[in-house]
């Protein structure tokens, strides 16, 4: 620990040497970084930043009142603005610079989809409003539905998986409902062991038994591991297509009509539904089930972990099992909302059940209808040819420097992943992913997926233009270089970051989950002692 | 197409670099025979932003929206102001389009939010600690009976009859796949919650029992008898709080004896958005804290000794532990919990109780006014916001005719209990701070008409 930092929170070079601050300020802060200090050390119970009149009436008898007011502390919106808006400075965004998360689809999130989302006609309207007075609402979802299952090619969908985890579990509900509806046992799931930690999660979590199907050599599904392992205790495949090495799987329709032959269902994890949307639709790979997460491909905001939403589109034989409720629209135009009392009347008794009160992320499908609407099927089709082109254009710009584990075989899709092959002793692709952010660039995924090994992903999205990518390609060669020949200075990296390198093992050993401390309580550590002001 | 900066002359620069001929030439892998040769027919192609804001205004438009009709709904989902600043600050990029924070050095801003939010949660309920969030309140229900599952090692869980019914469907759906016995009941068109059903129905192999506080018809169970009797059996007590305002007023279930309290945290900062998205919050007691599902804030030091945060104990989640984790949960509720974070540090304890008894007297106002339409009465005996009327009729028809009237009057419980003739006639009615003496008297009038 450098002594000139033990004021707190500032950009601190660090290391001996370095370019940086030669003095501390008075305040702790330098310029344009700020640090801030938690709510509970500057707020007061008592303070607020909303007006409000206390009543006249006292409360009924026979109420258990609480005996003092929670003790939460207050801001006045003027230092409630601050706090937050300091705080959102300590944060990488898209909106700042390219955030190559691989999987995770980073794309650009249109303003318009906001604007839209808060008109009063979507953003104020109860769930459980007469539905005379939401037809709107539902003709949003209803709307929504319809160009999911177009561009899916498949036969239904259910709209209220709340998260792409949740809509695995949707898929998997139906699978197992389906299974049971012929009066067969099928308790196995079958899980490539590149896919993501969700899938053998969700898997499980729907009572069903994972069993993993090992990768060839060119980072595909092994087709004849897979066959060999079919039989009647298999309720189906849990597959990514295109998969977690960023590649398609030429063989998805060899493998669907496998799974089928042997009498499973095909769920697909649509997680990278970005590279082939309006190229080529799942249904017509034999899938069943495949969630799509609306906040990859259709843009909804991340928000820093969430909220998403994950709906699922469903094949022929696994629609009539999809959950409640759902939108119908009849002959008159009316859109009816379907629920537990009128299943039957739509011809929907099989229903496995419903999945969350109410009817799915309304939020995110006014966002999503609004982007879809504004690219239509020219521009999505665009949109994915322009996410492989990125991410081929970043393989093949790094590949002589970064080991491209599956460059040889051919094209990847919307995701370009390299391994730490060639770097120097003790040096890993964590030191090139914290050396990213000290580039100013958000790293890629890293050490996912498990199957390469110090694998690094990255998915640079269809809305960063060509002199983005080449700035970050620029930089991504240059740690990659560094990693080559054992730059020491990699190993320490971020240097400029609001944070160097956080304990992550402290934080799980002794786990501080929530603030303990009491301003002026002897024994709390001052606020110049922990980073506060 | 205005979001995508590539020219056509950089996509030739481009392929060229790559050795393509074309971009069809990267789809090699896909089976010739499901490449699709140009988009997809029938469906419209991109249109300008004027062009989509009025196609989704002219259907926003079909909705009548709460603040343009009297409005007293609640039943899981509450309108309350939203002080402007909270909606302003949650849009700043740096929190809009940030990601999980997994590179912590870089998301500091998300992490201190989540670790504030965390520790407004476990004051609100009194709980030792509190997760990052859930999806929602339905969900965080389901995670919770999972949870008390595998602390007890038990498999029956006991639903009261006043849990919201379509988190008992959520319950009873997620069931019948996990295995859980799940013992649910209906709710009984009486004065007091059914404290008594639920002990009664506790045994030795209960995990949990579910109790919802206030309940679904608006009244306050006592859940200091509920969890005394749950822990002489070997359960634990879970509390279920659709309606956080409710907590300024009335004491927090984890200082009743609550082992678990999870809740919806729409009603502070998030808008009725027709459902969704909303805000599952998860508290528990500290010795529990490596069952917990869900993403977990937590604060550590940098490599110079400065304070900072951290996703942690992260050996419980999927994509550590895979089939093993403790829930499948991978997103959470991110901006919606800093808009609650936001909007319950602008009003403090001191305001959020304030705000709670402002809610308190509304309902009172409401209900002293609804009851004297003939032949309307209360059936509570105690309530917060929201209380459960009897017509003298079916109160789903009630609630069609007063929307015809401009009059969004509450929520039946035909609607959530379809054809429990018996529950037919009674109406759920809320009162927030942002129902004025207008309001009710409108309503008051328009239901006398309806029912006369």
């Amino acid at each position: 620990m450098s002594a000139a930092n033990a004021a707190g929170w500032r950009p601190t070079m660090g290391e001996a040497g370095d370019a940086g601050p030669r003095f501390t300020t008075a305040s702790g802060d330098y310029a344009l970084m700020l640090k801030e200090p938690l709510s509970f050390e500057i707020g007061r119970s008592d303070k607020f930043g909303v007006d409000l009149d206390e009543p006249a009436t006292a409360p009924l008898a026979g109420l258990p009142l609480r005996k003092a007011a929670p003790d939460l502390p207050g801001l006045t919106e003027p230092e409630t603005v601050r706090h937050y808006t300091r705080l959102s400075r300590q944060n990488y965004a898209i909106d700042l610079g390219p955030f190559p998360l691989g999987s995770c689809t980073m794309k650009h999130n249109p303003r318009l989809n906001e604007k839209v989302a808060r008109l009063p006609g979507f953003a104020d309207v109860h769930p459980l409003q007469p539905q005379q007075s939401v037809q709107g609402a539902l003709g949003v979802i209803n709307e929504l539905a319809h160009w999911l299952i177009a561009l899916t090619g498949m036969h239904g969908v259910a709209m209220t998986p709340k998260a792409g985890a949740h809509g695995e579990l949707c898929g998997l509900l139906c699978i197992k409902a389906a299974i049971e509806a012929k009066g067969e046992d099928r308790r196995v799931i079958l899980v490539p062991e590149s896919a993501h930690g969700t899938n053998p999660a969700t898997a499980a979590f729907a009572g069903f038994k994972v069993e993993s199907i090992p990768a060839n050599e060119a980072g595909r599904v092994d087709l004849e591991a897979l066959k060999s392992r079919l039989g009647p205790d298999v309720a189906g495949i849990m597959i990514t297509n295109p998969n977690t090495c960023g590649l398609f799987e030429p063989d998805i329709k060899a493998i669907s009509d496998a799974v089928h032959a042997a009498g499973g269902y095909v769920y697909c994890d649509g997680a990278n539904f970005n590279a082939i949307v309006g190229k080529v639709r799942p249904g017509d790979l034999g899938v069943d089930a495949m969630h799509i997460n609306l906040h990859k491909t259709f843009s909804t905001p991340h928000g820093g972990g969430g909220p998403g939403s994950g709906p699922v589109v469903l094949s022929e034989a696994l629609s009539p099992f999809g959950p409640l409720p759902f939108t119908a629209r009849t002959a008159d135009g009316v859109i009816h909302l379907v629920e537990e009392e009128n299943a039957e009347e739509f011809d929907h008794r099989q229903a496995f059940g419903r999945m969350s009160a109410f009817h799915g992320q309304m939020g995110m499908f006014t966002r999503a209808l609004t982007y879809i609407l504004s690219h239509g099927a020219d521009g999505l089709r665009q949109v994915a040819e322009d996410a492989v082109l990125n991410a081929n254009y970043v393989l093949r710009s790094c590949e002589d420097l970064l080991h491209a584990p599956f460059g040889a075989t051919g094209p990847c899709m919307h995701e370009a992943l390299f391994s730490d092959q060639g770097f120097a002793q003790g040096f890993s692709t964590l030191d090139v992913a914290k050396g990213l952010i000290d580039e100013g660039f958000h790293p890629m995924t890293v050490y996912f997926p498990l199957v390469v090994h110090g694998a690094m992903l990255v998915e640079p999205t269809e809305t960063e233009s060509k002199a983005g990518l080449d700035r970050f390609i620029g930089s991504l060669r240059s740690l990659a270089e560094r990693a080559r020949e054992g730059d020491e200075r990699l190993h320490s990296a971020p240097h400029f970051a609001p944070r160097r390198r956080l304990d992550e093992t402290l934080a799980a050993r002794k786990p501080v989950l929530v603030w303990k401390g009491e301003p002026g309580v002897p024994g709390t550590p001052s606020l110049s002692e922990i980073g506060g002001s | 197409m205005r979001y995508l900066p590539l020219t056509p002359d950089d996509r030739t620069a481009m392929l060229g670099v790559i050795g393509a001929a074309s971009v069809d030439d990267l789809f090699v892998d896909v089976p010739e025979s499901a490449r699709l040769s140009g988009p997809i027919e029938c469906l419209p192609h991109h249109a300008s932003e004027l062009a989509v804001e009025r196609h989704m205004s002219r259907l926003a438009a079909k909705n009548l929206s709460a603040g343009s009709a009297p409005f007293f709904l609640g039943a899981g989902a509450y309108r309350h102001h939203v002080p402007a600043s909270v909606d302003h600050l949650i849009q700043r990029g740096e929190f809009l389009t940030a990601y999980t924070p997994y590179q912590p050095e870089i998301a500091q801003g998300t992490l201190q939010v989540l670790f504030e939010f965390q520790t407004q949660v476990a004051r609100l309920f009194g709980t030792d600690i509190a997760n990052a969030s859930m999806y929602d309140g339905s969900t965080a229900c389901w995670e919770a009976i999972l949870m008390a599952g595998r602390i007890t090692r038990r498999g029956r869980a006991v639903l009261s009859g006043g849990l919201h019914p379509h988190y008992a469907q959520v319950v009873k759906t997620m069931a019948k796949f996990s295995g859980e016995t799940i013992d649910m009941r209906l709710p009984e068109l009486v004065a007091e919650a059914d404290d008594d059903a639920v002990v009664a129905a506790l045994g030795g192999e209960t995990s949990c029992v579910v109790v919802q506080y206030p309940d679904i018809l608006g009244r306050i169970p006592d859940l200091a008898k509920i969890a005394e009797a749950a822990h002489a059996k070997g359960a634990l007590l879970i509390a279920v709080v659709t309606e956080p305002v409710a907590l300024g007023l009335i004491e927090a279930p984890g200082n009743l004896g609550a082992d678990i309290v999870v809740g919806e945290g729409q009603s502070l900062g998030v808008g009725l958005q027709f459902g969704g998205p909303y805000l599952g919050l998860f508290g528990c007691r500290e010795k529990f804290v490596r069952q917990m599902p869900g993403r977990l804030c937590g604060q550590t030091v940098d490599a110079e000794g400065r304070r900072g945060f951290v996703l942690t104990l992260s050996t419980r989640e999927q994509h550590i532990r895979r089939e093993k984790a403790t829930s499948n949960i991978c997103t959470n509720s991110g901006l919606c919990a800093l808009a609650f974070s936001i909007h319950m540090t602008l009003l403090g304890g001191e305001g959020l109780a304030r705000l709670a008894r402002i809610n308190h007297a509304r309902a009172q106002a409401m209900v002293a006014r609804l009851t004297q339409v003939p032949d309307v009465s209360l059936l509570n005996a105690t309530y917060f916001n929201e209380a459960t009327l009897l017509l003298p009729s079916d109160a789903r028809e009630a609630v069609r005719a007063l929307a015809d009237r401009g009059v969004l009057g509450g929520v039946s419980l035909g609607r959530l209990y379809p054809g429990e003739a018996g529950l037919a006639n009674a109406l759920l009615v809320t009162a927030t701070e942002t129902v004025s003496d207008e309001d009710i008297e409108t309503f008051a009038t328009e239901l006398e008409g309806v029912l006369a």
